[in-house]
């Protein structure tokens, strides 16, 4: 094919595509206006409201302790699917944490990786080699690194270290509690989150305690800054970090990069990957990525939580697909009824896929006020599950799908039974 | 007799396959004109049913003609044959087959709901319908609290209120004392006499010979006997 045939086709494609999507559009437009003009004249009174309505909703109920156990399904499918999706985006979120709360337009790290908890260290002179490249107003260190961290009564527990001096690009703590950013700056100072209070075996602000035998008070608390791996982040200036993780004070984990004004980030970052012998340069984006496909993928914790959600997806199939199906044999006689006096496949589609809506309305009803309260009870806790909107909007069309999809038996087992059967019956 | 509602011409039916094949029908030919009342009898396997289905455009034949109001059966898809159905016949089955979910206003309504009939009117058919079978007091019972004979007379009216021009029953009386068959076939001749439809009955029962116009008599999937019925539709 050359390429002006191959362009005339694509056109053509194009073409055809707009028209079919403008003939949608426009059916879509026309079955909408026709609905509303109905449901008017069944509201002003000069239409009744169609039978199906009630025919779907007397099958479904008819029968209390198949319906209860249908919802049961539903629900117990789509609360499990809530929590895993929410435990994912939870996770998704909080692994990008740290990476979402830097002001930097570049992200410079040693080569190889991984994600932001990696200890690797970069060694000072990559950050005067970055400042050679135009277009770099700044490269501020952040140390990252774990120490031991000594609880008061008693043992250790390991903390993760952010060291990060106060300026433009630095990375500090947000959702100030108690204290000031300035407290910071006197010494021996550290910020923890209250949530790892008992963890840390502290009581707040003002005690002091110890990180690897040097002495650290607390001046500064946050709220909801928590890791993931359930290691207590500890922040504090980039020297005081390096002493406590006793790290050589021309060493840090990251540059933060500022472009001067007028740079583009993508060009920077071209430069800088030139330039740069033992690191490398990433953009905030592509470090969330590469941080989320580490977490999520590299370690299996998201093939976990995504196997959870479908096996949940599945056992609310089969247990809608069982009840629907059940509960159209047992009215097997009315639906073969209906075909005989001639009922279109359309109408019986339609009284199976009404029962199915209700009982993915009901179900997800119950599903979604379970979901919040589950929110609710973790919002405190290592790993709270979380359950935007825009993700509640797609559970429901999710258990539409699945209730629509689980009516597929139930109509193939009605339209393939002989209309002439109902004279033997 | 006016024109035939239904019409079939040497009808032949096959059904199952391989070794199970049966011919169920071998060259039937009969038809029902509005205004009388036809009675189909035969023992048990000879092909009444069959027959029934296939008036009824529940079944296609796999030979012969079927006319329903004047338009022929032959090379029409599934869903046509069902507009058919809807359009012009009328069933009444041996076991009722109301939906005991539905009131037997409702399950009246039923058949002009399918027809995507949703206007106001649609409520005082249903109810004139059930006026005609003796139900109007009964309107908004459920057919677990109808008799017997009531249930079979709301089917009925299911079967006259969309106008149909045949009404095709199949053993009406079977589950009926005396009293309540003898009602039930009241009815029938009475929508009969009416003139403009044809009634169909498939019967065992001797009692209600009386009420037919003609009686068909078939055996082993052919037509033995028919002929005209003294009665001709008055109440016997």
């Amino acid at each position: 094919m050359t390429r002006a045939e191959f362009i005339s086709l694509s056109r053509r494609d194009l073409r055809s595509g707009l028209r079919h999507l403008r003939e949608s559009a426009a059916s879509t437009v026309i079955y909408l206006w026709r609905a509303a003009a109905f449901a008017a004249a069944v509201l002003t009174g000069r239409k009744v409201p169609p039978l199906i309505f009630k025919l779907a909703a007397r099958n479904l109920f008819h029968d209390r302790l198949r319906f209860v156990a249908t919802i049961t399904g539903i629900v117990f499918s789509m609360v499990l699917v809530t929590v895993q999706m929410g435990l994912f985006v939870s996770f998704r979120t909080m692994v990008t944490t740290m990476i979402d709360h830097a002001p930097a337009d570049l992200w410079i790290m040693p080569l190889g990786t991984k994600c932001f908890e990696d200890p690797a260290l970069l060694d000072e002179r990559e950050r005067f080699r970055a400042l050679s490249v135009p277009g770099v107003a700044e490269a501020a260190p952040v140390l990252v690194s774990f120490a031991q961290w000594h609880i008061p009564s008693g043992g250790t527990t390991p903390v993760l270290l952010i060291g990060s001096d106060r300026n433009e690009v630095g990375l500090q703590p947000w959702n100030i509690v108690a204290g000031d950013l300035n407290d910071l700056l006197i010494p021996d100072a550290v910020a923890v989150d209250r949530s790892y209070f008992e963890r840390l075996g502290t009581t707040g602000l003002g005690d002091t305690v110890e990180i690897r035998d040097l002495r650290a008070k607390i001046r500064l608390v946050t709220q909801g800054i928590r890791s993931f791996t359930t290691t207590p982040y500890v922040f504090t200036p980039l020297y005081r970090a390096r002493t406590y993780a006793g790290i050589s004070p021309n060493k840090a984990t990251y540059l933060l990069v500022r472009l001067q004004a007028g740079a583009t980030a993508e060009s920077v970052r071209t430069q800088l990957n030139e330039t740069l012998v033992k690191a490398e340069a990433l953009t905030p984006d592509a470090f969330r990525r590469r941080s989320r496909s580490f977490w999520l993928f590299g370690t299996g914790a998201g093939a976990a939580l995504f196997a959870g959600a479908l096996l949940g997806m599945i056992v609310g199939v089969v247990i809608v697909a069982q009840t629907l199906y059940a509960s159209t044999k047992e009215f097997s006689n009315e639906f073969v009824t209906l075909r005989a006096i001639g009922s279109s496949g359309r109408y019986i589609y339609t009284v199976i896929i009404i029962q199915a809506l209700l009982s993915a309305a009901v179900g997800f009803g119950i599903a979604a006020a379970i979901g919040i309260v589950i929110v609710k009870v973790t919002t405190d806790s290592a790993l709270p599950v979380l359950i935007p909107a825009g993700q509640m909007a797609g559970l429901f069309l999710l258990t539409v799908a699945m209730c629509v999809f689980s009516a597929i038996a139930a109509i193939v087992h009605i339209m393939r039974t002989d209309p002439a059967v109902v004279f033997t019956r | 007799m006016s024109d035939p509602v239904v019409e079939a011409n040497d009808i032949v039916k096959f059904l199952g396959h391989g070794a199970a094949r049966v011919q169920a029908l071998r060259g039937v030919s009969l038809s029902l004109g509005g205004g009388e009342l036809v009675m189909l009898m035969g023992p048990s396997g000879s092909g009444k049913t069959t027959l029934l289905s296939v008036l009824g455009c529940m079944l296609s034949p796999s030979m012969g003609a079927v006319r329903v109001c004047g338009r022929s059966t032959a090379g029409l898809a599934p869903e046509q044959l069902t507009q058919l159905r809807r359009d012009h016949i009328g069933f009444v089955f041996q076991s009722y087959h109301l939906f005991p979910t539905l009131t037997a206003i409702d399950n009246v309504r039923l058949a002009l709901d399918v027809r995507g009939d949703y206007s106001r009117c649609v409520i005082d058919r249903a109810k004139e319908a059930l006026a005609t079978v003796g139900l109007s007091h009964k309107t908004r019972s459920y057919p677990l609290e109808l008799s017997s004979g009531e249930q079979q007379r709301v089917a009925i009216a299911r079967a006259i209120i969309g106008d149909a021009a045949a009404i095709l029953a199949d053993e009406p009386t079977a589950a009926l004392d005396s009293e309540n068959g003898h009602a039930v076939m009241s009815i029938l001749a009475g929508i009969a006499r009416q003139g403009t439809r044809g009634v169909l009955v498939v019967t065992h029962d001797p009692r209600i010979l009386p009420f037919a116009d003609r009686i068909i008599h078939i055996e082993d999937g052919r037509i033995v006997r028919k002929g005209s019925n003294g009665g001709a539709s008055a109440s016997p």
